[in-house]
């Protein structure tokens, strides 16, 4: 089973997103942001980062670099698709997730431990979690406050589409607590903190982050 | 040769901190007149000659996929000659 992650200019944490899905059990496949070609993976992660300098809005030069084309058509299928951080902010300018990313409320660019809670964990990329476990992943972005019209907070809320949510203190301002959203069909999820930081206790906080790159092994194995 | 200008701004309902920051400092400066600040975004596209309709439909295009994000933004566009 063949996991992509995708480098643009100015991504960070692809070495991380390939070593998780390494440590997952997956072959973790290097794919190039000018290249539209997914190497035959069976699945993609868009890493975090600051893809093109975070120019004109974070995601939205990336959106439309060559590789996307063929990863849009791919997770339109039913490909798995995670997008961690930046990769999250990619995914909701390519409108594949609704909502954006906009500035922290307080302007800071936040660096810590955050607990998250689990709340769908039927997705592609959440089924080795229980229903509302809690977890500690590294959250680190300066825009990372989820926002989205109250019609479609109703309907995220309504479907269950809210992955993960923050639990304590609104770290950014994020809508009530978003921490991460999936689309209908459970394929591709958006992520604002770092699991692929969280796979091993030498650097991470915590093996939290682990789950996420397991159970796309699983749902690309059904 | 024609300047389009297309300015981008997020929507009132949108929390713009960037704003709310600069109209902080403002008082800190003397300046007590501002009630509120919003902090937005300007493109000049320069092209020759006078902008065709055609063209006037492509910014238009262009404005609503790249320059904005009609999801938080607002964006309206000019021509200077």
């Amino acid at each position: 089973m063949k996991v992509g992650v995708i480098t643009f200019p100015g991504t960070l944490d692809d070495r991380d997103a390939l070593r998780a899905a390494s440590v997952a059990g997956t072959t973790a496949i290097s794919l190039w942001h000018d290249q539209a070609d997914l190497k035959g993976v069976d699945a993609v992660i868009l890493p975090g980062g600051f893809s093109y300098g975070d120019y004109l809005r974070c995601g939205a030069i990336s959106r439309f670099a060559p590789v996307m084309t063929k990863v849009i058509d791919a997770a339109n299928g039913g490909m798995p698709l995670l997008g961690i951080c930046n990769g999250f902010q990619v995914l909701c300018e390519a409108h594949l997730l609704p909502g954006a990313l906009t500035r922290n409320k307080d302007l800071h660019f936040l660096c810590r431990d955050q607990k998250l809670v689990i709340e769908n964990n039927a997705t592609a990329w959440t089924t080795d979690y229980t229903k509302d476990q809690e977890i500690v992943i590294p959250l680190k972005n300066g825009e990372g406050s989820f926002q989205c019209d109250d019609k479609t907070l109703a309907q995220l809320e309504g479907e269950g589409r809210i992955v993960a949510r923050y639990v304590g203190e609104n770290p950014n301002g994020s809508r009530n607590l978003i921490a991460g959203i999936t689309n209908e069909r459970g394929n591709i999820v958006g992520l604002m903190p770092h699991p692929e930081h969280a796979i091993e206790t030498l650097t991470g906080p915590s093996t939290d982050g682990l789950g996420f790159f397991t159970s796309v092994l699983k749902a690309m194995v059904k | 040769m024609a300047i389009i200008v297309v300015e981008v701004m997020l929507k009132p309902e949108i929390l713009d901190p960037q704003g709310v920051a600069v109209g902080a400092a403002l008082p800190r400066l003397g300046f007590t007149f501002a009630k509120s600040v919003r902090q937005g975004k300007r493109f000049e596209i320069e092209i020759e000659g006078t902008p065709t309709a055609a063209q006037m439909a492509d910014i238009e295009k262009a404005a609503a996929t790249l320059l904005a994000n009609p999801v938080i933004e607002t964006y309206v566009v000019t021509v200077q000659a």
